[in-house]
């Protein structure tokens, strides 16, 4: 479908790559702990080490969660765009293939602290 | 001696017909096009503009006299507010969260909404709804001015009401009011009604005048209160305006169905949305709760609207495509809401804070499937930070909606411990939604949503780049007016007076 308009309607996305000086946004989710409310918005330049994300943004703001310190980070099941996915820590994130925007959400099975498990 | 002549008494239907009707002309020298030239292109057929009815058939002079009066009422009960120290009367402080979240994110929304009407009032072709239009109109900047008179006392004594306007068009969650009614203002006239007169004022107005005027009663707060009481005789002809506008629109052609329809659902969707801050407002904000959401919802919400549909399946108009999701959220998102805005508290121009014990027991009454098994270990973990000298707060940026602006907090209509997902890829960029409901509003308009200025991604941009502090100052944002309640400010003030005027 496409807007109803009474002229030709053509606009540049809000938030589209060139607005980040050569950085892009990503998100990121741990299923099923929703202490932290909403996926996380996470910042970095494309040729960044997708593991100094990890380190650097993404666990410090997952430290709150009682879960944390019992994650076995060799046992996460991690997806993209809703497939299974295996990142590589060492690799930037345009070598991992995270495009501006794009999310990644990972399972840590069997912690369940503070949200019922699935199904339950 | 001259006979003094009594000037002829017009009876209504004749001053309704002179003082509406009998100003329109036909033009002479330009032609209709040219005069509304945005009245054909949504693809609303209109054949009659005089069947257009006023049920109401208000005329102006009536209506100057008559909201004078109430006028005069309504600002005899605020300056007496003022003088008394009404403030103190409230229940407690926490009250006031309340009413700031009212302030930036409404009272605006009833400035805008004058703006619309004023417009559309312009640009449709018949005179009868012109009038009408014209009329809400200045009722709607009438209830932002007065919402801010009653309000303007409380800036006296607490925190965060000062810059509303500011914080309106700046702050990250009233992007989500504001962005619904840019929404609406950016559509044409006919969708512009379907969206404020019929689904916001309709549909939806109950469930958010109802809680927060019965609020103010139960709460203490005069002030607010008397404007409830001041507004409800305009409530109920936008009520009836909005009613006659769809009717209208369904009756003068077929073709308008499926268009109508879509409107609908659209804004039905979007309005929900928005109304999560009220759900959270009556089961989190009031120290003293009227109903809960739940509560208010199957009276409003269900009763209310079932009948309408029931009504409205005559022309061939379905309920609200996504009324199903609706109905499994109510049960969750309040709580879902206030967790958030508890965590994200030191970002808000309003305290949060975390249920007491008797809060907590009200909670699991009102919402026995869901409170204790998906919230509370949530709120038990936040009280032990507090008792243990600390404080839960949540540092990232959360990841926003597209459409409704609001942070994807929501969970599966059919599982309440899975966030829901959902995204889509328009032009090469990629874009997130809360929900089914939000991408499909998206997928309906994807050139108009990708413009979308959303907070969080527009903080990484130029100029603030990321730089909080900078931030701040910009939303007009002063530590002071945020945080736990716990230890604000306000909290400590207000017991302060109220102290010393029971010892005086």
């Amino acid at each position: 479908m496409a807007v109803v308009a009474n002229g030709e309607y053509k606009f540049p996305s809000r938030d589209r790559v060139e607005n980040y000086y050569g950085h892009q946004l990503l998100f990121a989710c741990w299923d099923h702990h929703m202490l932290m409310a909403a996926p996380f918005m996470l910042f970095g330049a494309p040729d960044q080490k997708l593991g100094d994300i990890i380190e650097q943004q993404l666990k410090p703001l997952m430290q709150p969660d009682p879960d944390f310190d019992k994650i076995d980070w060799d046992a996460i099941e991690w997806t993209k765009s809703g497939e299974p996915w295996t990142p590589d820590f060492t690799k930037t994130i345009k070598q991992n293939g995270l495009v501006h925007k794009e999310q990644f959400r990972f399972k840590t099975p069997g912690l369940s602290t503070l949200v019922p498990p699935q199904g339950e | 001696m001259d006979i003094k002549k009594t000037p002829k008494k017009l009876n209504v239907k004749e001053k309704y017909r002179l003082m509406t009707r009998d100003l329109a002309w036909e033009p002479s020298y330009r032609d209709e096009k040219e005069i509304y030239p945005y009245v054909d292109y949504e693809g609303i057929k209109v054949h009659d503009w005089s069947k257009w009815e006023d049920p109401f058939r208000l005329t102006m002079d009536a209506y100057w006299k008559y909201q004078a009066e109430k006028e005069r009422k309504y600002y005899a009960i605020i300056d007496a507010h003022a003088q008394n120290n009404g403030h103190l009367n409230v229940t407690d402080a926490r009250y006031l969260t309340a009413i700031k979240l009212f302030l930036q994110g409404i009272s605006p929304a009833e400035y805008a909404s004058h703006r619309g009407f004023a417009r559309v009032g312009r640009e449709f072709a018949g005179v009868g709804p012109q009038v009408a239009c014209q009329m809400q109109s200045i009722d709607e900047i009438r209830h932002a001015q007065t919402q801010v008179h009653a309000m303007s006392n409380y800036n006296k004594f607490y925190n965060g009401f000062k810059d509303f306007a500011s914080q309106r068009d700046r702050i990250w969650y009233n992007s989500v009011p504001r962005s619904f009614f840019d929404d609406a203002m950016s559509a044409g006239p006919f969708e512009f009604l379907i969206a404020i007169g019929f689904s916001f004022e309709y549909v939806l107005t109950n469930l958010l005048f109802v809680p927060f005027m019965s609020g103010a009663a139960y709460n203490g707060d005069m002030a607010t209160c008397t404007f409830g009481f001041s507004a409800q005789s305009d409530e109920a002809r936008h009520m009836t305006l909005g009613l006659e506008c769809i009717k209208f629109m369904l009756e003068q052609d077929p073709d308008n169905i499926p268009i109508v329809q879509k409107w609908i659902d659209k804004w039905f969707w979007r309005g929900c949305r928005l109304l999560t801050l009220v759900a959270a407002m009556m089961d989190y904000m009031l120290p003293k709760r009227v109903m809960s959401w739940r509560e208010a919802w199957n009276i409003y919400g269900v009763e209310n609207g079932n009948a309408l549909f029931r009504d409205l399946a005559r022309y061939g108009i379905k309920p609200p495509m996504h009324w199903d999701d609706v109905e499994k959220s109510i049960d969750h998102t309040s709580h879902q809401i206030m967790l958030g805005l508890y965590q994200w508290k030191f970002g808000t121009a309003f305290h949060s804070w975390t249920p007491t014990a008797s809060d907590i027991e009200w909670l699991k009454e009102k919402y026995p499937t869901t409170f204790e098994k998906y919230y509370l270990p949530r709120w038990e973990y936040a009280i032990a930070q507090k008792e243990a000298g600390g404080e839960y707060n949540n540092f990232g940026l959360p990841k926003l909606c597209q459409t409704c602006q609001l942070p994807c907090l929501f969970t599966e209509p059919d599982d309440p411990t899975q966030l829901a997902h959902r995204e889509t890829e328009y032009e090469g960029e990629k874009y997130h939604f809360c929900s089914d409901g939000c991408q499909h509003v998206f997928e309906q308009e994807p050139e108009k949503y990708v413009q979308a200025w959303l907070p969080m991604p527009a903080l990484m941009q130029e100029p603030l780049k990321g730089d909080l502090a900078a931030w701040m100052e910009w939303v007009s944002l002063e530590p002071a007016a945020a945080g736990e309640y716990a230890s604000s400010e306000d909290k400590a003030n207000f017991e302060k007076w109220r102290k010393q005027v029971s010892t005086d």
